[in-house]
């Protein structure tokens, strides 16, 4: 039993030490679906500091202010939407992993699916334009000349 | 005919990505935009390092064109540019500072070792005004306009040329 204690004890101490070295503090949610929202909005916005690095694995102090802001949001019960808002207003675009569909970033995601169009109809024009022409056929003074050709081939 | 153009839409296409993609490269990743730029001054309540009974909010800066630049005690390029605030100062410009994430003991002490060109300083030890600035990290220096109005970012260390190539010109801009 006392052992079991010392364990439970042990595991505690080196959860708070991994912890205490991620620099990532532990909040308390009485909703599993806002912690759920928690985690997803912290993971989705990119340090403005540290370039490529999620606030929610980063130790800059920006990165802790950024994640109690968005906690303390949660808790005024705004949405997703007006949080991301929120953030962008302060630090800009470069927040975000994914940016938003807008003017300027139409470019940025049609781009890719505009290639893969365009790689389709590539391919059907080639497919196309070989078929047709190894289904055309021969005309009559042409089947004559590659008569005589391949004769001559053979008579030599 | 076709086949000919189709040919030589390849390289061009291949040229237009490499030379899009090369001008990517030049540029400073670390760079942006602040996102406050063309937008007011965001609204605050605060008192000033030297005068905790004293409260300013973002009316302290409409009237006049000001430079307002973030420093705490803890930033060693705050320090280095201090001479050239000094010296904005001396230019007759009017500049705030927002002494950011700090405590007044060490605010004061580094008021009195480097200097004060600052008319007023906000107090912000918790990085709230910070925050609803965008500063991730100071020193930063926003220029506001009399109107209020957000209308130039440096972010880090100000150099004596950027003092000279950007900011002096930007001042005038607004004037």
């Amino acid at each position: 039993m006392a052992l079991m204690r010392w364990m439970f004890i042990a595991l505690l101490l080196t959860l708070a030490g991994s912890a205490l070295a991620a620099g990532i503090e532990i909040r308390e949610f009485d909703d599993p679906v806002m912690e759920q929202r928690y985690r997803d909005l912290t993971a989705s916005m990119r340090c403005p500091l540290c370039e490529n690095q999620a606030i929610d694995d980063s130790d800059a102090p920006i990165s802790g202010d950024m994640r109690e802001r968005v906690y303390l949001l949660l808790q005024d019960g705004q949405s997703d939407i007006e949080i991301i808002n929120h953030m962008v207003q302060r630090f800009g675009d470069y927040i975000l992993y994914n940016p938003r569909l807008e003017n300027r970033t139409y470019l940025l995601w049609g781009l890719p699916i505009g290639l893969v169009i365009l790689g389709v109809v590539v391919v059907v024009l080639m497919v196309r334009a070989r078929r047709n022409a190894s289904a055309k056929a021969l005309s009559a003074e042409e089947r004559a000349r590659l008569d005589a050709l391949i004769n001559r081939e053979r008579s030599s | 005919m076709t086949r000919r153009l189709l040919l030589l839409l390849l390289p061009i296409g291949f040229l237009g990505i490499a030379l899009f993609l090369y001008q990517g490269l030049g540029r400073d990743p670390s760079h942006r935009d602040s996102a406050l730029m063309a937008r007011d001054f965001p609204a605050f309540d605060a008192t000033t390092l030297r005068d905790e009974n004293r409260q300013v909010d973002q009316t302290l800066f409409t009237g006049e064109v000001t430079l307002v630049n973030v420093w705490g005690e803890w930033c060693p390029a705050c320090k280095q540019e201090m001479p050239q605030l000094l010296e904005l100062a001396d230019n007759g410009i009017r500049m705030v500072g927002i002494n950011y994430r700090d405590t007044r003991e060490k605010g004061l002490e580094f008021l009195s070792e480097f200097g004060d060109p600052f008319e007023v300083n906000v107090f912000d030890p918790d990085g709230s005004l910070g925050f609803d600035l965008g500063v991730y990290g100071a020193p930063e220096t926003f220029l506001v306009d009399a109107e209020g109005v957000i209308r130039y970012h440096h972010k880090g260390y100000v150099s004596p040329e950027h003092v000279r190539e950007r900011i002096l010109p930007e001042v005038e801009k607004w004037r």
